[in-house]
């Protein structure tokens, strides 16, 4: 049995490995379009995506999303599939990259639009007096849109169950924080009434606790909440796109979160973890290597 | 008499009773008020749970309502006036329709836009257009459209029951216009309805049509009009083709009527350029014309407010009659 910390790391390089596959998989030119890989955040997929409950909450997540598919639990072999364009993907090639579905997960590349559908996944819940919960995944970027301020609205006049998942990552695209958003990211639920808080880590320990104290209280309370975590995208924003100095690179490195847990677990804890990524992403790249590639065939033809 | 509007409330009420999965959202659509055009009057006193009254968020009640139907609702939003489903072009193109068929297997997203669009009540430049054909030519999305000659009520329903994202457009002028759907024949006319869920009609006179005149929505009435007064001023005998599903439509009523007179006048409310008409035209190319067809629609100009203008703007009678005036015309030209 693994413990909490061994199974995150695990699960974090498995994120991390997969990013840098795909990530490659484009430098080599076998696949095409574009990618958004969550490098340098994977702690926040884990701690916040793994606490979910696959079975009766939603998420709703953005471009950036493979890690929180994979912590969502849904198929490694469908994502490379996906993203190779292959009839294995898991939605058989037709959407790529930043357009996931598998059960209640959803991904959409186009930013803004999601919080509202989020609202209706958590209203659903709330008419059908379930106890599942919607999360909607953001960066600071999306906080330009405006229905995300008719979503807070919506959600708190209501009372519905969802968790608005901001990760704070300074820059959207090129543009950075200073830029894009005026005054706090944090405040701007507060004057809703809906329940805000922060966390500036990197660090999937302090961030576990955190994301499970911000779910129990959406779950509890049947009301929203606004949770920033604050983090840094160690990888360009898409493929090769990085303007950022390479000083603040460096800096934020320091807080990669797999070197600090690489810290705290035992060197076969390490091998162990790095031995299992690489025999499941070689078994799930082989799978979506030989499925042939994706057709118009079908019901949606 | 019944009005088109009592019953889309009666179709409303029906498929709330029958249907536990809709749920209805809009803009001050309580009682006692029952909303904007009081099409949902009287739901939100018989199904209060499922009768939900929204800020002024037309882009957040949309999204809201592809969530429910994800939640397997049959949610029902409606936009207050149709010029506000501006606000609303990314939740249906980018989220509803793409959620509908992006993701490699079916997603059922039955949910329904409801909107009145249209002018002729003099309420001015922003709240008198016909702006159902941005939505027309959508991948997925349906857009269906009332006239008084197919019950309004089941043609709502119809919508509802469906699986897909659907615009259903009402036009103002049609709200208080009689009910036509009982009725095997309309002022001289005989009414064939097409067996589809969403029918396309044809009225005839039973004789050789001159003309076909092809229409849908609140430019029924006035097409009916102008065919009356083609027979008794001019001796032109037209069929009339109304569709009521409008995007995707069947080619198969009008070409029916078509194959017969040759010539074919498109009227809609909308403005005239990229509009439906030029869709039927470019659609039917491949029939037979004695003349080329001619499109009827709206200037190209913010709809005026005073009806002295609005009436300039607006396709008239006469425009259509005037119209079908010309394929005869160049017919013998
Ligand atoms: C509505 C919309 N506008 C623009 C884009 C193009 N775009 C994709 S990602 C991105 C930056 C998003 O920044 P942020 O929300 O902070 O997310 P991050 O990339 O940091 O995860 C932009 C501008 C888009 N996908 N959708
Ligand atoms: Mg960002």
């Amino acid at each position: 049995m693994l413990s909490q910390i061994e199974t995150d790391f695990r699960d974090m390089l498995l994120i991390r490995r997969t990013e840098e596959l795909i990530l490659q998989l484009f430098t080599e030119g076998k696949v095409s379009g574009t990618t958004h890989t969550c490098i340098g955040q994977e702690a926040n997929a884990i701690a916040l995506i793994s606490q979910l409950d696959p079975a009766i909450d939603f998420v709703m997540s953005n471009h950036r999303c493979h890690g929180h598919y994979l912590s969502f639990g849904c198929s490694l072999e469908g994502l490379l599939g996906e993203i190779m364009g292959r009839a294995n993907g898991i939605c058989g090639g037709r959407g790529g990259s930043q357009h996931l579905k598998s059960g209640n997960f959803f991904s959409n590349g186009v930013l803004g639009g999601g919080a509202a559908i989020a609202c209706g996944l958590a209203l659903g819940e709330k008419l059908k007096k379930q106890n599942g919960i919607a999360v909607w995944c953001l960066s600071d970027g999306a906080l330009g849109e405006g229905v995300v301020y008719e979503s807070l609205n919506m959600a708190a006049l209501w009372n519905l169950p969802i968790l608005f998942f901001v990760e704070n990552n300074l820059y959207a695209q090129s543009t950075p924080i200073a830029l894009g958003v005026a005054g706090s990211v944090v405040d701007r639920a507060k004057p809703f009434g809906i329940h805000a808080d922060e966390i500036d880590t990197t660090d999937v320990e302090q961030l576990r606790p955190w994301c499970s104290e911000m779910i129990e209280y959406v779950r509890t309370n049947r009301k929203p909440a606004w949770a920033v975590v604050d983090t840094y995208r160690l990888a360009a924003h898409s493929k090769g796109d990085d303007n950022r100095p390479e000083e603040e690179l460096a800096r934020h490195r320091e807080h990669d979160p797999l070197y600090l847990l690489r810290r705290r677990v035992s060197d076969a804890c390490i091998e162990n973890a790095e031995k299992w990524v690489e025999d499941v992403l070689a078994k799930a790249a082989e799978a979506a290597e030989n499925s042939p590639a994706s057709t118009m065939d079908g019901e949606l033809s | 008499m019944k009005r088109v509007l009592d019953s889309l409330n009666e179709g409303f009420h029906r498929v709330m009773k029958e249907r536990p999965e809709v749920v209805v959202i809009g803009q001050d659509i309580l009682d006692p008020y029952g909303g904007a055009f009081k099409v949902t009057r009287g739901l939100s006193t018989d199904y209060p749970e499922r009768v939900i009254t929204s800020p002024i968020s037309e882009a957040g009640i949309t999204g809201v309502g592809i969530g429910l139907a994800l939640q397997k609702f049959r949610p029902v939003v409606e936009v207050m006036f149709g010029d506000f489903t501006t606000l609303i072009v990314d939740q249906l193109i980018n989220h509803g329709t793409k959620i509908y068929a992006m993701y490699g297997q079916r997603v059922p997203l039955p949910l329904t836009v409801r909107t009145p669009m249209g002018a002729r009540r003099g309420y001015g430049p922003t709240h008198s257009q016909s702006l159902e054909r941005l939505f027309m030519g959508v991948p997925g999305l349906n857009v269906v459209a009332v006239s008084p000659l197919v019950d309004p009520g089941e043609l709502l329903t119809q919508v509802i029951l469906s699986d897909g994202p659907s615009l259903f457009v009402e036009n103002k002028t049609l709200y208080s216009h009689p009910l036509w759907s009982e009725e095997s024949s309309i002022q001289g006319m005989k009414v064939t309805r097409s067996e589809d869920t969403f029918p396309s009609c044809t009225l005839s006179y039973g004789e050789e049509p001159d003309v076909t005149l092809v229409t849908y929505g609140g430019m029924t009435p006035i097409c009916l009009k102008a065919a009356a007064r083609l027979r008794e001023e001019e001796e032109l005998i037209c069929d009339v083709v109304i569709l009521h599903e409008i995007s995707p439509f069947k080619v198969d009523a009008i070409g029916a009527s078509l194959r017969k007179s040759r010539r074919m006048v498109v009227a809609e409310e909308g403005t005239y350029s990229w509009g439906w008409g030029a869709e039927v035209i470019a659609r039917l190319s491949e029939y037979r014309f004695d003349a080329p067809p001619v499109r009827v629609a709206a200037r190209e100009v913010p709809i005026p407010a005073a009806r002295s203008m609005e009436d300039e703007v607006l396709p008239q009678v006469r425009d259509v009659v005037a119209a079908a005036i010309q394929t005869v015309d160049s017919d013998l030209r």
